[in-house]
C-alpha cells in the first residue's frame, strides 16, 4: 500500500491507569478518507485510544503518527482533528452559530468566510435557520447535529466521533446513521468512530477495529468480521452466533457436536482442539436424506423477518437457529450445516496456567490463595507453573469457602457448557467450564481439588 | 380560623417582629433629633443632613472609615473571588480521598469562630514581622473570604458537561482562552455569588479586623462604631449611617432575587 495513504499511523501504543494496563501494544493504521470504527464492549480501551489522538491523554509508550509525523507532545489545540464529543458538549452560553464559529474565531477567520461555512455547515446537518436559538432549547439530536457541524466547519483532517449517538433514542440514532454515513461520503474526512454497539459498526464502518481488554482482537471489513471472527470473543460480541468446542479432525474436516463435518479451513492441524463458529442463520432445515443431524426443537420465537428458534440436537447440543419458517416446540427436524458456513478458530487457550510458588510440599499459593496439591517433587520457595482443566475449576456460592476468589466477567454458552471468564482482584483471570448458570459480575469462589492441579517447573527459573 | 391556623400565623409575626424591630427602631429614631437614642423629640430630618454636609464632630473620621471599608472589602472580594475560583477548579480536578481532604480543609475556616481566626492571623503577622495596617486586614479578609467562593463555585463545576473544556481545547483554543471563553461563563453565576457573599463578610467583620488592623488608627466601619459606642454613647448620626447601608443592601437583594426568579421561570 502507498505510504501517503495512511493518514493515522499507530505504533505500539500502551497505556496504564493507576498500573492497570488500558491499552498493550496497539498498532493499527487509518487510510485517508477511510470510515474506521472502534469496536468493543465498555472497559476495552477505545475511547482512551480516541483520546490519544485527539491529545488529551499522553501515551505511557509508542507512537502516534499523522501524515507520518509523530503527534505526541503537539497539544490538543494544535492537532489539526476535531473531536465530536459523546455528550455533545456544546457551550451553553453561546447560541448555535457562535458555537459552530468558536473554531473560525480562534483562526481568526474574516468575518464573511465564517458567515459562508457556519451557513454551509448548518445546511449539512439540515439546522439552516437555527443560527440565533439558544443550544439549551435543542433537543438532544438536534444538539448533536450542532456538535458535529462544530467539528466539521473547522475542516479536519480527521474527525474523532466519541459514541455520538449513544445518548439518542432508536429511532434517532437510526435517522442519524444513515446521515452520517452520507456525510461522510460528502465531506472525504477521514472519521474514527467508536462505539461499543455491533449493528452500528455494521453500518457505518468501511474498517471495524474489534477490541477488548486493551488489546485488538481483529481488524477487517465489517462483512469479514462477521463472516470470519478470528475468536471466540468477536464471533460471540458481533451479532448472534453458535460458538462450540470442535476437533479439527484433518484439514478441510472438523468434529463438533459429535458429528462431523466438511469444511473450508485448511493448516490447523490433525486432532487439535478448535473453536467452532456457526450463524443461527447458517443452520438448514432439509429432508431427512441430505440431513447432517437431527435436532428436537425446544423454543420458537417471532422476531419480526424470522422466527428463533433453540433446538436440542441428537447429541444433547443447544443451537439456535434463525429462519423463515416456523416449527412448533417438540418438532423433530433434520439439519444441515454448509462447509462455507463452518468458521473454524483456533482456541486462545485449552487449560489454564498460572505462575506459583511451592509453600510446602502440599501447598502451592497462586490465584493469591493457597491450594493443596501434591508439591512433593518440589521444594518450598520454588516458582512453578500450575496447570488446571477448564472443568476442574469450581465454582462456589460463597466466596469465603475457596481457597481464592472472583468475579465473572465473560460468559460465553458453548451448546452444552458455559464457557465463563473470572477474574481475581489482583486482575489474574481464570476460565472455567461449567454446567452451572452464574451471571455477569457474579462473585464466586473458587476451588480447585488436589488431584486436577498438575504442576510444571517454570522456565528460567534460576 | 382555627387555633392552629392562628398559632401558625402568629408565630411567623413574633418571628418577624423579634427579627426587624432593632433594625425598624433604628431607623425610626433616625428621623429625629434626640441625643440619646430612644427618645423622641419630634420629626426632623437634621441628622441625615449632618451627616452628609459633616456637621457632625468626628464626620471626616466616620468617613474614612466607610471609605476603608469599602476599599477592603472590594479589594478583599475580588481577589478572593479570583483564588477561590482557580482553587475550586483545582479541588474538582483531583480524585478520591485528596479531593475529600482538600474540601474538609477548606470548610474549617468558615466553621472556626471569626475570634479565633482574628487572634491567630494576629499571631501569624506579629511572627512574620509583617507590620499591621492596611495590608493586613486585606490579606486577613481574603483569607475568610476564600473559602466561601470555593464553596460556590464548586457545585457550578459538577453541574459543567465534563468535556465542554476538552471541547475548547479541540476547537483550537489555547488552555488559557478554554479557560477565559468556556470556563469562565460557565461559573460566572457562582462566582457572582462567591463575590457577592465575600463582599458582605467582608462589610460586617468585626473580630478578625479588630486584631489585624494594628496601631496605626484604621478604622473600619465596625471598628468606628465599636470605638464611638465605648465613648459614651453612639454618634446620633450613625443612626440614619445605619439605616441608608440597610436600605441599599435590600434593593441589592431585591434585585439578585427578582432576577434570579425571572432566570429560572426563562429556563422553564
Amino acid at each position: 500500500m502507498n505510504e501517503t495513504d495512511k493518514i493515522i499511523e499507530v505504533r505500539h501504543l500502551s497505556k496504564s491507569f493507576s498500573g492497570k494496563k488500558v491499552l498493550e501494544d496497539i498498532n493499527l493504521y487509518i487510510r485517508r478518507g477511510e470510515f474506521l470504527t472502534l469496536l468493543g464492549p465498555s472497559g476495552c480501551g477505545k475511547t482512551t485510544m480516541l483520546r490519544m489522538i485527539a491529545g488529551f491523554l499522553q501515551p505511557d509508550e509508542g507512537s502516534i503518527l499523522l501524515e507520518g509525523k509523530e503527534l505526541a507532545g503537539t497539544p490538543p489545540h494544535l492537532r489539526p482533528l476535531n473531536t465530536v464529543f459523546q455528550r455533545y458538549a456544546l457551550f451553553p452560553h453561546l447560541d448555535v452559530y457562535d458555537n459552530i464559529a468558536f473554531g473560525l474565531k480562534l483562526k481568526k477567520t474574516p468575518q464573511e468566510e465564517i458567515d459562508k461555512r457556519v451557513r454551509r455547515v448548518l445546511k449539512l446537518v439540515s439546522m439552516s435557520d437555527y443560527e440565533d436559538r439558544d443550544v439549551e432549547t435543542l433537543s438532544g439530536g438536534q444538539q448533536q447535529r450542532i456538535a458535529i457541524a462544530r467539528a466539521i466547519v473547522n475542516q479536519p483532517k480527521v474527525l474523532l466521533l466519541d459514541e455520538p449517538l449513544a445518548a439518542l433514542d432508536l429511532k434517532m440514532r437510526k435517522d442519524m446513521q444513515i446521515e452520517l454515513k452520507e456525510m461522510h461520503k460528502k465531506l472525504g474526512i477521514t472519521f474514527i468512530y467508536v462505539t461499543h454497539d455491533q449493528e452500528e459498526a455494521l453500518t457505518l464502518s468501511d474498517t471495524i477495529v474489534v477490541m477488548n481488554e486493551g488489546r485488538i482482537q481483529q481488524i477487517g471489513t465489517p462483512t469479514d468480521i462477521y463472516n470470519e471472527p478470528v475468536n471466540s470473543f468477536v464471533a460471540d460480541f458481533i451479532g448472534e452466533s453458535n460458538i462450540l468446542n470442535g476437533t479439527m479432525i484433518c484439514d478441510r474436516k472438523v468434529s463438533f457436536i459429535g458429528h462431523d463435518f466438511d469444511c473450508v479451513d485448511e493448516g490447523f492441524g490433525e486432532d487439535n482442539p478448535v473453536d467452532v463458529v456457526v450463524r443461527p442463520e447458517d443452520i438448514y432445515f432439509v429432508d431427512k436424506e441430505k440431513a447432517q443431524f437431527s435436532a428436537k426443537v425446544k423454543s420458537c420465537v417471532f422476531k419480526g423477518v424470522h422466527y428463533e428458534m433453540f433446538v436440542d440436537t441428537d447429541t444433547g447440543n443447544e443451537l439456535m437457529i434463525q429462519d423463515y419458517d416456523a416449527f412448533q416446540p417438540g418438532t423433530e427436524v433434520w439439519l444441515r450445516i454448509e462447509p462455507d458456513d463452518i468458521q473454524v478458530m483456533r482456541k486462545e487457550r485449552t487449560q489454564n496456567t498460572f505462575d506459583g510458588e511451592v509453600i510446602d510440599n502440599e501447598t502451592v499459593r497462586f490465584l493469591g490463595g493457597d491450594f493443596k496439591c501434591d508439591a512433593s517433587a518440589y521444594s518450598s520457595g520454588d516458582k512453578v507453573k500450575v496447570e488446571v482443566p477448564f472443568d476442574k475449576v469450581d465454582l462456589l456460592d460463597n466466596e469465603e469457602e475457596g481457597e481464592s476468589y472472583g468475579n465473572v466477567i465473560f460468559i460465553l454458552y458453548k451448546g452444552d457448557h458455559y464457557h465463563l471468564t473470572i477474574a481475581t482482584p489482583e486482575g489474574e483471570k481464570v476460565w472455567v467450564d461449567t454446567n452451572d448458570i452464574w451471571d455477569k459480575n457474579d462473585q464466586v469462589g473458587i476451588h480447585i481439588l488436589p488431584e486436577d492441579i498438575h504442576l510444571r517447573k517454570a522456565e528460567g527459573n534460576e | 380560623m382555627s387555633a392552629k391556623k392562628i398559632f401558625a400565623k402568629a408565630y411567623i409575626w413574633i418571628l418577624l417582629i423579634v427579627l426587624y424591630s432593632p433594625i425598624v427602631f433604628i431607623a425610626v429614631c433616625s428621623f429625629t433629633e434626640a441625643k440619646s437614642l430612644g427618645n423622641w423629640t419630634g420629626f426632623s430630618l437634621n441628622l441625615y443632613k449632618s451627616l452628609f454636609t459633616g456637621g457632625m464632630q468626628n464626620s471626616n473620621a466616620l468617613l474614612s472609615a466607610v471609605y476603608n471599608t469599602l476599599l477592603i472589602a472590594l479589594i478583599a472580594s475580588i481577589v478572593a473571588t479570583i483564588l477561590g475560583t482557580i482553587a475550586a477548579i483545582g479541588i474538582f480536578n483531583l480524585k478520591g480521598r485528596k479531593k475529600q481532604a482538600i474540601q474538609f480543609l477548606n470548610n474549617i475556616p468558615m466553621i472556626n469562630p471569626d475570634i479565633i481566626t482574628g487572634v491567630s492571623l494576629f499571631l501569624l503577622f506579629v511572627f512574620l514581622h509583617i507590620s499591621q495596617g492596611y495590608l493586613t486586614v486585606i490579606l486577613a479578609h481574603i483569607t475568610f473570604c476564600t473559602p466561601y467562593v470555593v464553596l460556590n463555585v464548586l457545585p457550578k463545576l459538577s453541574q459543567m458537561n465534563p468535556n465542554v473544556y476538552e471541547a475548547a481545547l479541540d476547537l483550537g483554543a489555547t488552555p488559557f482562552q478554554a479557560l477565559r471563553k468556556v470556563m469562565i461563563p460557565a461559573l460566572r453565576p457562582g462566582m457572582i455569588s462567591g463575590f457577592i457573599l465575600s463582599f458582605t463578610m467582608s462589610l460586617d467583620d468585626f473580630a478578625v479586623t479588630f486584631f489585624t488592623r494594628g496601631t496605626i488608627g484604621l478604622d473600619t466601619l465596625s471598628t468606628f462604631i465599636y470605638t464611638d459606642a465605648r465613648k459614651g454613647g453612639l454618634t446620633p448620626e450613625l443612626r440614619p449611617l445605619m439605616t441608608i447601608i440597610f436600605l441599599i443592601i435590600l434593593a441589592v437583594l431585591l434585585f439578585i432575587n427578582i432576577r434570579s426568579s425571572k432566570n429560572t421561570q426563562e429556563s422553564k
